[in-house]
């Protein structure tokens, strides 16, 4: 069993007890736990079970690497699943369950699967489940998909803040170890700015945890290694230059030097206000990556049961929380470092009761062992563990045998160890390449392929075990070295310090062991875990090799190896060499796969920010904006804006608040607010001639004091945007564009005025929002505006497209006289600040003569009761003007304007192309919008043929039936002609081309 | 939460937390695009404003009055609300044929101001800026963004408040995004060197 030690625990305070609930049992942990720790404190090493066979799964790791001891933390808006119980601060109160069984953990009927795990190989769910085609849809899919996943998705909103905070720094350094410290503190002392961030809530990494076993030959500049880590801490804390973080993960780094961060402020204090996590995005001149190394587990038979655990991850239970994770220990190793577990238990009163070493012989770490009464067996390998829910005893063979065992012993735990792989994840996430260290046995960075930044240099540069050093004094020389090559690269100097002085107890080399015993039997390998999430066997690697898979990429998604939560930290490098071995090539042949952001994940949250609730996203409001809101509107969102659709009254619909706004509008008077149309200031001598390009209509003639529909068009001869231009004197225009084209009609202007047109004398200015503006509509509007008086608004003094600048009921404005409705209109521009004052003036103004306000719908529905056309809905990106009947707005006395060579090419002056045209029904109902015409017949792909499409369709108040706008082949020619449009309703309308313009075709009403 | 109101018309919204944020109510302001280095082009603004002119994202006060600039070809001049249009023909007037644009924009944007020793660290939770004192001292402009939204803003010469310009149809979003940065519960506590 799992216990927790009268001595050591160099993280816990024994005077500070936790209470917590695991599957609603109540456990108590220790002030400084993990949950992981607590867990195994409380004999809980049973944690969860596997993906595929649900296999019972026991704390195998001690750090972000643990595949195995995944939860449901928390509950209700604080559910999350899928967290690391060893990267899970301990707190009062915390509640975690276990995931992916039932009915429960201890009895799981999933774990049938394990017994057919025989025809469950590599590849299962591909080679089962294509055949026959439809059950994949109907049977397969919803099946896997509620198999699918671990942990529980919370139902309910997240109950916590997050934010985000930007960071710009000279050197960051990612690791709290001895190398990030010391490289760190290097760096600093250019004076360079220094971020150092570790993901843990502890400065010092591993090295006070190692030093335990060998304290006497293990020091740093003549001191214990807690000293040194403390004296540097101090002197970083002291520098002004220089901001340490703990809880702070180097997630992912990016070209530029851009890093993510991921702290989490709130997860050991959950009820605390303030935000969970804040993802921090940095951006550094140079990244130090002093991310330590991972523990790789060894190949045997049942390494997956509970018990079995990394020898490192033992030892930093024992040495950090004084947890032993068993009472009779048998420690695996190839190497050296295994057996400083051995010898920390041993000290701790753990009986160890075997080393089973797969090399000849060790180094001075076995003859401490030895020394201590601990029985070391060399050339030997565990065969098979053996066990239920736990170990429970262990065969011992022959390294190089086939699995005979010769011995077996009792044990309630094993510690493994494969050696070591540096964590080179930040290094690979922009493109820095690796090298296979033969010694080491794992991948190391490349010094000479690094990720390269702008200025051609690498940027990342590895520190300590992250860059492949092993014993203490190395890893403190290569960070000094990091260190000063960052101060170098960013202060142009580096420090004239030499690196500490550091010794520890040498090592003798560790032996490559892919798979104990060496040629283990096909039922040994069958039962031999090289992904312990995902259920990923030796047998599995060997098979898909067997199959024909080469490539490490493909295997991976094949055999889902290193696929599951923890990305392959642990499954990596002993299942790519497997598979180097299936295939008969060395591991660099077979090469890794790729190494992607996050480190570990990243929680959603996080990534949200602050962008929830009301600033989810900006929501841009109009001057008249409240007024809008207290009188009833009914919103549209247009862009980021909102603008009322229509304001119905009590009891009555919104349909029928936009008939009545329509017809009044068309008796009466209408209120608009049209502030959210695009207005921009276009200036200098070349502006005629820049606007002449920009339009497809003739600018440059435009009289002072006059306006002009005009069409805009990119290079492809689409019709992108259409508005009125007023030319305000000689040399400057006011553009009016749609509300959706107020940004980006600006963007293409300084696009072209600044790539191509540079040497014109034209600038420009986006005042959109300099304005508010109304549209005072209908055949009482000039009577309102004179009753508010001024300015002469009459039919003389500012006849039809025409403007002016004056006064209007004592409100500075400027009156365009221009008309989206057919009525009698203006359009008057006043400053935003005095936008509701005006509106209330126009409200209060216009009650005698039957003043309303109208919304976007009205609008709509006038403008195509008049014919006129919408961008966005009679176009789509693929429509000329051409197709839009549109011929009167194209010059045909311009040498040039965009999209003029475009529309002359064949497909664009096709005769068959769709041309718009007006559609009444027959029996006067509303068409459907987007409804498609059939023709006759079957088209290549045996669909029926279509011969056009609805592109706005109404009920017109004022014409009592329905009508509609579309795009038909041959549309003009076609007068008269009946289409039919099935409706998705299951009903089939008919439909009459006609004229598109439906009301008031000589314009008289707009025109008084 | 303040209403609209308190955040335009006359400013006055006011929170405290992490750092005081306020509404600054009305200030005048005038986009100018032109050659900032043609000298003709200088003594025209100089004629109306008299602070020194700034260089590359650099503002310069003469109160009432300021220059900010925006951009090679664009300056943004700062003065009274009430004296803008006064500005803005003067100025027009001393830019004779000169080929430039100048337009009043005071309605089209809201201005805050954040103050405080965390004023930094509080816009940083909201911009990729550099705001460190190194890139971002007293005197120093930047455009960039708030979360979703452009702004501009710059560091006054008591280098501890931070003017704040957003666009006025996303001024109450800028807002409870300045609220929610200086929740005195979210502290970063960055040190700042």
């Amino acid at each position: 069993m799992s216990t927790r030690l009268p001595t050591l625990g160099r993280l816990i305070d024994r005077s500070a007890p936790v209470k917590f609930r695991f599957n609603d049992r109540h456990m108590q942990g220790l002030q400084g736990d993990t949950l992981a720790s607590a867990l195994l404190a409380n004999d809980q090493m049973l944690v969860g079970r596997s993906f595929k066979y649900h296999r019972p799964r026991g704390i195998v790791a001690y750090g972000a690497e643990e595949p195995n001891a995944l939860v449901n933390l928390g509950h209700g808006a604080r559910l999350e699943p899928n967290q690391r119980a060893t990267t899970t601060e301990l707190f009062a109160g915390l509640r975690a369950t276990s995931q992916n069984h039932w009915p429960s953990l201890e009895f799981d009927i999933g774990a049938i699967n394990a017994r057919l795990s025989r025809f469950l190989p590599a590849g299962f769910y591909y080679k089962m489940f294509i055949h026959p085609r439809p059950l994949w849809k109907h049977v397969y899919e919803p099946f896997i998909r509620q198999s699918a996943g671990l942990g529980r998705a919370p139902r309910r909103a997240d109950a916590d803040r997050y934010e985000h905070f930007y960071h710009h720094t000279d050197v960051l350094v990612v690791g709290g170890g001895l190398a990030g410290l010391q490289a760190a503190l290097t760096a600093a002392q250019s004076g360079a700015r220094v971020l150092v961030i570790e993901q843990t809530a502890h400065w010092g990494g591993r090295a006070p945890v190692d030093v335990t076993a060998d304290p006497d030959r293990s020091h740093v500049n003549g001191k214990p290694v807690d000293t040194f880590v403390e004296q540097t801490l101090a002197a970083l804390r002291a520098m002004d230059n220089v901001t340490l973080r703990t809880r702070l993960m180097g997630a992912g780094v990016y070209d530029h030097g851009y890093v993510l961060g991921y702290e989490r402020l709130g997860d050991h204090i959950p009820d605390a206000d303030g935000p969970r996590h804040r993802l921090w995005r940095i951006r550094a001149r140079r990244i130090i990556t002093a991310t330590g190394a991972i523990e790789r587990p060894l190949s045997f038979a049942g390494n997956d049961l509970p018990g079995v655990m990394l020898a490192s991850a033992m030892r930093d239970y024992a040495v950090n929380h004084a947890v032993a994770a068993g009472r009779r220990v048998v420690v695996a190793t190839n190497n050296d470092d295994a057996y400083r577990t051995a010898i920390v238990l041993h000290d701790a009163g753990i009986e160890v009761v075997r080393i089973v070493d797969a090399r000849p012989a060790g180094g001075l770490l076995t003859d401490d062992a030895r020394a201590r009464g601990i029985r070391v067996e060399t050339d030997r390998a565990i065969v098979r563990v053996k066990g239920g829910r736990r170990v429970s005893k262990v065969q011992i063979g022959s390294q190089s045998g086939t699995g005979g065992a010769l011995d077996e012993v009792a044990c309630d735990a094993v510690a493994m160890s494969g050696g070591w792989s540096p964590v080179v994840h930040l290094w690979s996430h922009c493109g820095g390449k690796l090298l296979w260290d033969a010694a080491g046995a794992f991948f190391r960075p490349d010094p000479e392929r690094p990720p390269l930044g702008a200025d051609g240099a690498g940027f990342v540069l590895p520190a300590g075990a992250a860059n492949g050093e092993t014993d203490m004094a190395s890893v403190l020389r290569d960070a000094h070295a990091a260190g000063c090559a960052a101060a170098q690269a960013v202060a142009g100097t580096a420090p004239d310090t030499a690196a500490p002085e550091a010794a520890s107890t040498p090592e003798a080399p560790l032996d490559p062991v892919w798979l104990m015993p060496r040629n283990a039997r096909a039922d040994l390998r069958a039962k031999t875990w090289l992904d312990f999430q995902n259920d990923v066997k030796v047998s599995d690697v060997q098979l898909a090799a067997q199959e024909g898979y080469e490539s490490v990429e493909h295997t991976k998604r094949y055999t889902t190896l290193g696929m599951a939560t923890d990305q392959g930290k642990l499954s990596n490098i002993n299942g790519l060499a497997i598979l180097s071995d299936a295939l008969g090539q060395p591991i660099p042949a077979t090469g890794t796969t790729t190494f992607r952001p996050p480190y570990t994940p990243v929680s959603m949250g996080a990534i949200a920010g602050e962008a929830r609730g009301p600033v989810f996203q900006p929501l841009r409001r109009t001057p008249m904006h409240g007024w809008h809101a207290e009188n009833g509107a009914h919103w549209e969102p247009v862009g980021h804006w909102r603008r009322p659709y229509a304001y119905p009254r009590a009891g009555e619909s919104v349909h029928g608040a936009v008939m009545r706004e329509v017809t009044n509008t068309r008796a009466n008077l209408g209120l608009l607010d049209a502030s959210t149309l695009g207005k921009i200031v276009v200036k200098g001598p070349d502006a005629g001639r820049f606007l002449d390009m920009l339009y497809t209509n003739m600018m440059s003639t435009l009289k002072p004091g006059r306006c002009r529909y005009g069409l805009m068009c990119n290079e492809n001869g689409f019709l992108m945007d259409d508005g009125v231009v007023a030319r305000i004197d000689e040399n400057t225009f006011l553009c009016h564009t749609t509300t959706g084209g107020a940004d980006h009609i600006h963007a293409h202007m300084e696009e072209w005025l600044q790539t191509e047109w540079w040497d014109w004398k034209v600038h420009v200015a986006n005042v959109t929002e300099q304005y508010a503006q109304i549209a005072v509509v209908g055949p009482k509007a000039r009577q309102v505006l004179e009753k508010l008086g001024g300015m002469d608004v009459s039919a003389d003094k500012l006849p039809f497209m025409a403007w002016a600048d004056g006064t209007i009921g004592g409100f500075d404005c400027r009156v365009f006289r221009i008309s989206f409705s057919g009525e009698l209109s203006y359009e008057i521009a006043v400053p935003a600040g005095r936008g509701m004052a005006f509106w209330q003036a126009l409200v209060d103004a216009g009650a005698d003569f039957g003043a309303m306000p109208y919304g976007t719908e009205a609008l709509h529905i006038m403008r195509a009761e008049k014919g006129f056309i919408m961008i966005g809905d009679e176009t789509d990106g693929t429509v000329i003007p051409q197709d839009l009947g549109l011929d009167w707005a194209i010059s045909r006395k311009k040498a040039d304007y965009l999209g003029k060579r475009a529309q002359q090419r064949r497909h664009m002056v096709d005769p068959d192309r769709w041309k718009l045209v007006g559609l009444e029904t027959i029996d006067g109902s509303v068409l459907p919008d987007g409804a498609y015409a059939v023709g006759s017949g079957r088209n290549a792909n045996r669909q029926a043929v279509t011969e056009g499409r609805v592109t706005s369709t109404y009920h017109s108040p004022t014409l009592g039936r329905g009508i509609a706008m579309g795009l038909v082949r041959g549309g003009p020619d076609r007068m008269g002609e009946v289409l039919t449009f099935p409706g998705t309703d299951g009903k089939i309308y008919k439909a009459r081309i006609v004229d598109p313009v439906f009301f008031d075709k000589n314009g008289d009403k707009q025109n008084v | 939460m303040s209403d609209a109101t308190d955040i335009h018309g006359g400013g006055g919204a006011r929170v405290s937390g992490l750092a005081d944020l306020r509404a600054t109510g009305p200030q005048g302001m005038i986009v100018l695009r032109g050659d900032l280095a043609d000298p003709g082009l200088r003594t025209a603004v100089g004629a109306v404003y008299a602070a020194a002119w700034p260089g590359a994202h650099g503002v310069s006060f003469a109160p009432p009055r300021g220059l900010c600039w925006m951009s090679p070809d664009e300056m943004l001049l700062l003065g009274p609300k009430d004296a803008v249009a006064d500005d803005l023909a003067q100025l027009t007037a001393a830019l004779g044929d000169q080929h430039a644009l100048a337009v009043d924009v005071s309605d089209a944007r809201c201005a805050f101001a954040l103050s405080g020793p965390a004023a930094r660290e509080v816009l940083a939770k909201l911009t990729p800026a550099d705001l460190s004192p190194q890139a971002f001292g007293p005197g120093r402009i930047r455009r960039s963004r708030l979360a979703q939204v452009p702004a501009a803003f710059w560091m006054a010469e008591d280098g501890t408040t931070i003017h704040i310009v957003v666009f006025r149809s996303v001024a109450q979003y800028a807002w409870d995004l300045l609220v929610g940065a200086t929740d005195p519960k979210a502290p970063v506590g960055l040190r700042q060197g």
